[in-house]
């Protein structure tokens, strides 16, 4: 296995199995962002205002790119995103790549289009479609911007080439043979829309690869963890990323600030991603803004893709979790958010500029991207509310620092409140997975073997199974723990039944097999031999065909053991005299000393070591063969 | 037995045996049973059976049956052990073959005997041994029932019943044991047997036999029911016989302390324990060596429940106390050694220092460490509380371990040691242990305990309110115990106001208490609100607090939630404005989206609440709200007092829920002391007292009465189809009646036109038609109409259970039959 990428959310591994190469996921680090300065939808004042860094000798020869805010140095450009290894493994070598959710595909552009990669994605119809829309804000809030200098290869063109010719697979548990060699299977993990664990199989080999699963009932179609069951290695990624924070308080936190906030008359800001948490937010707070008295107030939910994330949630009712699939049969949209956005509670915009600026209305809660804060509408709104302590921004989303996303919008006035809401399986839920599916094997990142670094006590954050996790980190190579020992071979009929299997223990039979191993995708068949051509048609036949083996008749098959005993009395039986019996390691060895003659016996062979009599050494051949079966 | 009972028996009797007749259910029988016993506890059994030869006859067609049916043997089982249990009608049921059939055998041995049901198939049913264990016990009260028992050989029967795989028989039949050998030792044994037994009465020898013979045995299931046949024993036996049975055994029991592990421990602490409470326990010493022992053989877990035991005793040496109390304090004494970052301050006393089993059972699973904190926190509660917890108490040290257990639980620990880490991955959000350690905090605040200490115990419990991570119920535990240190905070010396330390936390704590009130979780907002009524009701006179508060937003936070979706939470907000409200802490909402009831007063929201919510919970705590104000003399309140109250009674009469009703009464009565005075006594008839009101101010009390519509209200509620309302107005009425009484001069005497309408119209109410208005009132003819009503005679029918009629034993009987369809056919061959 080949680790691309040091993120475990965001993993990207490769993993060869069985003459096929698999790419398992296609993780995008974008962590990176953080280094750069914001990108404004306006031109912003303040940040093209900021001093340039120069270095403490006074040189400035940085100071065009480096820039710096209260105290931290960014870069003034557009941001910049750290990719897969690309040098570890010849990526064009790949023949699949199976991907397990929407936010774990955002690098495939990079795979696809620039390294000769020809094979197919698969994914689930969901992933495909809400994985477009991530990728879609995503060029749109970079390219949108006056101050795009250097062109990205967030193409569209490049996101639509790299969809469309995806597979999508449906999530029932269908699988799909690559090369004959091995099969590969979603299966529902329960973290989000259409997000998938696979199970990568060969007839006697089981690789699982869980990534991104929640047990939390959401809004997605609950995990399938009895299909996990059985598996020779199971590759564990994409656990929760805040391991100390539970959701359901994190939402009842937000909920609570959300309140306080808009009581006393501030906004609130939700940085986050257009598919995912919103949609579970957007239902908690269905359920509470009536209590809470706020059912006046408005929600903003302003993306490039809103409209359409607002959709497809409602569409994918296969995809969903038993409650809300109910519901589409009464009917009613799963998800109460059509409800919000009927009663004009929740309104969509995919900007800020047009029809929002004419509806704006305070106080009100924004729901918008990107939440590394460097990009996106949220630039716009952070700027606006910033400077007044009554309003509020409340951070979400667990893939970045908050701290790090704030930094170049200090000083800042107004409340910040860390609600991260991670639904990934956490460390005790992960035991508790081992213990059920119980594999021979767990590889997983390395970050997972050890505790957090800043809770070393917390020695109940890492994964604790047996025996322990082998773990890996970026750019690494790792051999699997398997023992390929077996393959299955088929037996045509007409040949199995020219098979005459001989009883040679109890439940187990023998039977001597000729025959030619035709191999083919991976596959192989044993075929009868072609008969030896008859040798009945005088002097003109063909020239014998240099391809079929020479199927001269075998000598027969030996098994059993030698009772040294026995077969001493029978030595002496037959004249033999002055026998020694020495016993050694592996057996033992009879030494008739008259004859100068040795009798090797061990486990799996006998040696008749004798001076050169073949008279001799093929009476002893009989006597040891007597007590042989032969077959 | 009354006349038409004995008429009834026959049929039932014949109804019980009969096979196609369905059984009548369980309960029936059980009732039947119970009725027995009265009846053969009032009078001679033979006499009865004589009377009613049904009944033995009953009993033999059960026996031949030849398919009986479990439930009716099993009750025939037990009504003969009834019968049986007077020695003349035992003699009688043993030697009297039935009379009227041609059945011959004696009863008593063809029931408990060999060939009774016990060989048979019914035995199968655990009902049926039920029975039988039952019969016996009932049964044997003479010395004949033991010849009896010695000659059915039911002993060995009972021993082997130990072992039932019904746990109610096999219980039945470990106590039946100890009721036998208590009627053995009794008479002729009475004294001082000697230990060896060679005089002990021959069924005694033999269950104390059987007793040695099971704590020698090697299984563990028969020493527990040996073990638990000697609980029972030393438990309800205190005659001087169990001090040999004692002498005898406890070098058995003493045995058992030797084996690894130890069988049984669970039942041998009892057996201890219960030695221990016993006379035996005073005046053996050798009992305190051997607990001692014990304490030291079992594990920490085992020994908890026999320490606590131990220090619950009144007179027990001090050695032992010391032992035990440290034995409950190792758990604690371990995690403040794992917690510890240097050696800190002196800790728990010597024999308490967290020895290597505890550590071990710490460290060998989670459910064992849980289990093993929980079980020391709970009864280290318990002990805190008793008057003879030891002396001196470890406050501060208890105080550090729960905090630092409260701390490993957060996860805000951060131990070096290896039992630390250990500690931290086992507890971390353990909500079990949580809710114990916060419960034991809370006692705890009985104490005192160094400042430094509670200015921690005050940081761990904000942590809990702060941490979105706390469930709801921890959350609970945790404002409880913030309440219990809040309200035992010493005061300020100088003043009476807050103290400094206590002041700072306020300022902390409102936040917190405003950001749970907006919380999502239901739970988490009604704690919040409970906590604040009941921080309000103790220092809504204190000026610091009324400062804080109200500069916090917690009040109009609690105003909004009168309007939460969760019912449970409109009424403990309702609770909660209702007591900020007493204290001038409320101002009514004016929030930007209710612009609505800006100008309401808290007294029309609350009402609009009681006509108006669709929930009990809500309406109940208005009318306790309102009672309470009219108590206090409510600013609200005082400024119209009739029209407080004819508002209040309007609602409160029209709702659907009797305690709202109930409560409505109890509001009228405060309003009629208020007018009339406090009741010296309640009694009607200590009426002519001179606190009696004058009758000027009498006829103006009548007249305020009619105003607010009270005798409506409750009249109509005298006929109130919930007998807890009714019971209270007739009270109410009571009251009055007695305090007009004497006023109501002569001239008062001619019944004024009124009188016939209300009484027409009270009537209708009674045949339930309570749909008829009154009307206006005349006080004059209200005060008639008391006195013409029997209110006295009511009250009385009003005071018994609302079943008095079908709980007689002839209803019973009627019942029963009536099921079968057996009565109505009866009557009709009659005609």
């Amino acid at each position: 296995q080949y680790c691309l990428s040091g993120h475990p959310t965001l993993p990207c591994n490769v993993l060869k199995f069985k003459s096929t190469t698999i790419m398992l996921d296609c993780g995008l680090d974008m962590t990176s962002t953080l280094n750069f300065l914001p990108l404004p939808l306006v031109q912003n004042p303040r940040l093209s205002n900021l001093p340039g860094w120069s270095l403490k000798d006074g040189n400035a020869f940085l100071d065009k790119e480096l820039k710096e805010c209260s105290g931290h140095v960014f870069v003034d450009s557009v941001p910049e995103f750290c990719l897969p290894e690309t040098e570890l493994i010849d990526l064009s070598t790949v023949d699949v790549i199976l991907i397990s959710n929407y936010h774990c595909m955002m690098a495939l552009p990079y795979i696809t289009e620039h390294t000769g990669f020809t094979g197919t994605v698969y994914a689930t119809e969901p992933t495909v479609q809400i994985g477009r829309l991530l990728m879609e804000e995503l060029v749109n809030f970079i390219e949108r911007v006056p101050k795009a200098q250097s062109a990205s290869l967030w193409k569209n063109k490049d996101t639509q080439r790299v969809i469309d010719p995806g597979s999508s697979m449906e999530d029932d548990g269908s699988a799909e043979e690559l090369f004959g060699a091995v099969q590969v299977t979603p299966l529902s993990s329960g973290y989000a829309l259409g997000s998938s664990n696979w199970i990568i199989q060969s007839h006697y080999e089981k690789v699982s690869y869980v990534s991104g699963s929640s047990l939390l009932t959401t809004h997605p179609q609950p995990m399938d963890q009895a299909s996990l069951k059985n598996s020779d290695v199971l590759i564990l990624t994409g656990l929760t990323q805040i391991p100390t924070a539970n959701p359901d308080g994190m939402v009842g936190e937000f909920c609570s600030n959300l309140a306080l906030t808009v009581r006393n008359g501030g906004n609130v800001l939700v940085p986050c991603y257009p598919s995912g948490v919103i949609y579970d937010l957007l239902e908690c707070l269905y359920q509470y803004i009536d209590s809470a008295g706020l059912s006046s107030i408005p929600f903003y939910f302003i993306s490039p893709v809103a409209n359409s994330s607002l959709e497809f949630s409602q569409i994918f009712a296969e995809w969903l979790c038993h409650n809300k699939q109910t519901k589409v049969y009464l009917p009613e949209p799963p998800f109460p958010h059509a409800e919000l956005i009927q009663t004009n509670k929740l309104k969509h915009y995919p900007s800020i500029h047009g029809d929002f600026s004419n509806d704006f209305r305070q106080p009100c809660v924004v729901f918008t991207g990107h939440p590394s804060l460097r990009f996106g509408d949220v630039v716009h709104f952070m700027e606006l509310w910033g400077k007044s302590s009554l309003n509020t921004v409340i951070f979400t989303e667990p893939d970045f620092s908050y701290l790090e996303a704030l930094a170049p919008y200090q000083p800042l006035a107004m409340k910040c409140i860390y609600c991260p809401i991670d639904t990934r399986l956490n460390f005790i839920q992960v035991s508790k997975l081992l213990k059920e599916v119980q594999p021979l094997h767990v590889v997983c990142p390395e970050q997972y073997t050890q505790p957090p670094p800043a809770q070393s006590h917390r020695v109940d954050l890492m994964i604790d199974c047996q025996p322990p996790a082998m773990s890996y980190r970026r750019a690494e190579v790792l051999a699997l723990p398997f023992r390929r020992r077996y393959e299955k071979i088929e037996i045509m009929p007409e040949l199995a039944d020219s098979l005459v299997p001989m009883e040679i223990k109890p439940g187990i039979s023998l039977a001597t097999v000729s025959a030619v191993l035709h191999t083919k995708d991976n596959k192989h068949v044993l075929q009868p031999p072609p008969r030896p051509a008859q040798p009945t048609g005088g002097k003109k036949r063909k020239r014998p065909s240099d391809d079929i083996p020479d199927c001269k008749v075998l000598k027969p098959l030996l098994s059993g053991s030698i009772p040294v005993e026995q077969f001493v009395q029978t030595l002496e039986k037959h004249g033999f005299s002055d026998i020694k019996v020495e016993d050694t390691a592996k057996g033992h060895i009879v030494l008739l000393q008259e004859a100068e003659t040795l009798i090797q016996i061990e486990e799996d062979s006998t040696h008749i070591i004798c001076d050169n009599d073949e008279v001799l050494r093929v009476r002893l051949r009989d006597l040891v063969l007597k007590f042989l079966q032969k077959f | 037995m009354d006349p038409e009972c004995s008429r009834l028996l026959p049929a039932l009797c014949a109804v019980l045996v009969d096979p196609r007749q369905p059984v009548a259910d369980d309960t029936c029988l059980e009732k039947l049973l119970d009725w027995f016993k009265t009846v053969t506890e009032a009078g001679p059994s033979l006499l009865l059976l004589q009377e009613n030869p049904c009944l033995v006859e009953l009993l033999f067609r059960v026996l031949k049956a030849h398919d009986p049916r479990p439930r009716v043997l099993s009750f025939s089982l037990r009504l003969a052990g009834l019968f049986a249990a007077q020695e003349d009608c035992f003699q009688y049921l043993q030697v009297t073959p039935s009379s009227s059939v041609s059945q011959q055998g004696e009863l008593l041995p063809m029931l408990f005997g060999e060939s009774g049901p016990l060989g048979g198939a019914a035995w199968t049913a655990p009902t049926v041994r039920s029975g039988w264990l039952q019969g016996l016990r009932s049964l044997a009260q003479h010395p004949g029932a033991l010849r009896f028992l010695a000659d059915c050989g039911a002993v060995d029967t009972i021993f082997s019943l130990q072992g039932d795989s019904s746990l109610f028989v096999a219980s039945a039949a470990g106590q039946l044991l100890v009721h036998i050998l208590a009627l053995a030792m009794r008479g002729p044994a009475e004294g001082h047997p000697s230990p060896q037994g060679c005089d002990w009465p021959a069924c005694a020898q033999k269950i104390v036999c059987h007793v040695e013979d099971s704590l020698r045995s090697t299984a563990t299931p028969q020493v527990t029911q040996a073990l638990n046949v000697l609980t029972t024993t030393f438990g309800h036996c205190h005659s001087p016989w169990t001090q040999g049975l004692w002498v005898r055994l406890s070098p058995l029991v003493a045995c058992l302390l030797e084996k690894d592990p130890i069988p049984a421990s669970h039942s041998l602490v009892d057996l201890l324990l219960s030695v221990a409470r016993s006379p035996v326990g005073s005046s053996d010493c050798g009992l305190w060596e051997t607990l001692a022992q014990t304490l030291s053989h079992l594990s920490p877990t085992q020994a908890g429940p026999l320490a606590l035991g131990i220090l619950k005793l009144q007179d027990c040496p001090q050695a032992l106390k010391t032992q035990a109390f440290g034995v409950l304090l190792q758990p604690l004494a371990c995690v403040l050694k794992a917690a510890a970052q240097a050696p800190g301050p002196p800790g728990f006393p010597e024999g308490a220092t967290g020895d290597s089993i505890t550590v071990d059972t710490f460290l060998s699973s989670k459910s064992a460490c849980v289990g093993l904190l929980c079980q020391a926190l709970a009864h280290l509660e318990l002990l805190q509380l008793l008057p003879q917890r030891p002396s001196p108490w470890p406050q501060a040290p208890l105080l550090r371990a729960a905090v630092a257990i409260l701390r490993f639980c957060h996860g805000s620990a951060a131990p070096t040691s290896d039992v630390g880490g250990h500690l931290c991955a086992v507890l971390a959000g353990c909500v079990r242990v949580q809710r114990a350690a916060l419960d034991f905090l809370g006692t705890l605040s009985q104490g005192t305990g160094p400042q430094e200490l509670v200015t921690q115990v005050f940081a761990v419990l904000l942590e809990y309110l702060t941490s979105p991570d706390s469930s709801p119920m921890v959350l609970k535990k945790a404002f409880q115990a913030t309440l219990r240190w809040l309200l035992g905070s010493p005061k300020a010396p100088s003043c009476c106001d807050l103290d400094p330390h206590t002041q700072l936390f306020l300022g902390e704590l409102l936040p917190v208490l405003r950001k749970r009130l907006c919380s999502p979780c239901w739970e988490a907002r009604d704690s919040g609100l409970e906590f604040l009524t009941q921080v309000t009701r103790h220092w809504g006179g204190q000026a610091a607090f009324r400062h804080a508060l109200l500069a916090s937003e917690v009040p109009e936070l609690t105003g909004q939630l009168l309007r939460d979706p969760e019912s449970y939470v409109r009424a403990s907000a309702v609770t909660a404005t209702g007591q900020l409200s007493s204290w001038g802490l409320y101002a009514t909402p004016t929030g930007p989206e209710h612009p609505e009831v800006q100008q309401e007063s808290l007294f029309t929201e609350l009402l609009h609440i009681l006509s108006t919510d669709s929930e009990g919970f809500p309406r109940r705590a208005v009318m306790h709200v309102f009672t309470q104000w009219l108590k206090d003399g409510h600013a609200d309140v005082a400024e119209d007092l009739e029209q407080f109250v004819a508002r209040v009674l309007q609602a409160a009469s029209q709702d659907l829920d009797w305690e709202v009703r109930a409560q409505g009464l109890e509001l009228a009565l405060v309003f009629l002391e208020q007018l009339l005075g406090q009741p010296g006594s309640r009694c009607p008839y200590a009426v002519a007292l001179p606190e009696a009101a004058p009758p000027a101010t009498l006829a103006q009390v009548l007249q305020a009465l009619c105003r607010v519509q009270l005798f409506e209200f409750a009249l109509r509620a005298l006929f109130d189809c919930d007998r807890p309302v009714a019971q209270k107005s007739c009270d109410l009425l009571l009251f009055l009646k007695a305090k007009a009484t004497p006023c109501g001069g002569p001239q008062e005497a001619g019944a004024s036109p009124d009188v016939v309408s209300v009484e027409a119209a009270l009537q209708r109410w009674q045949a339930g038609e309570q749909g008829q208005p009154l009307g206006e009132l005349e006080p004059e003819a209200v005060m008639a109409v008391l006195r013409s009503m029997d209110l006295e005679g009511l009250r009385g029918m009003l005071a018994k259970s609302s079943d008095h009629m079908e709980k007689s034993p002839q209803s019973l009987l009627q019942d029963m039959l009536a099921t079968v369809g057996v009565l109505g056919e009866n009557e009709a061959d009659c005609y």
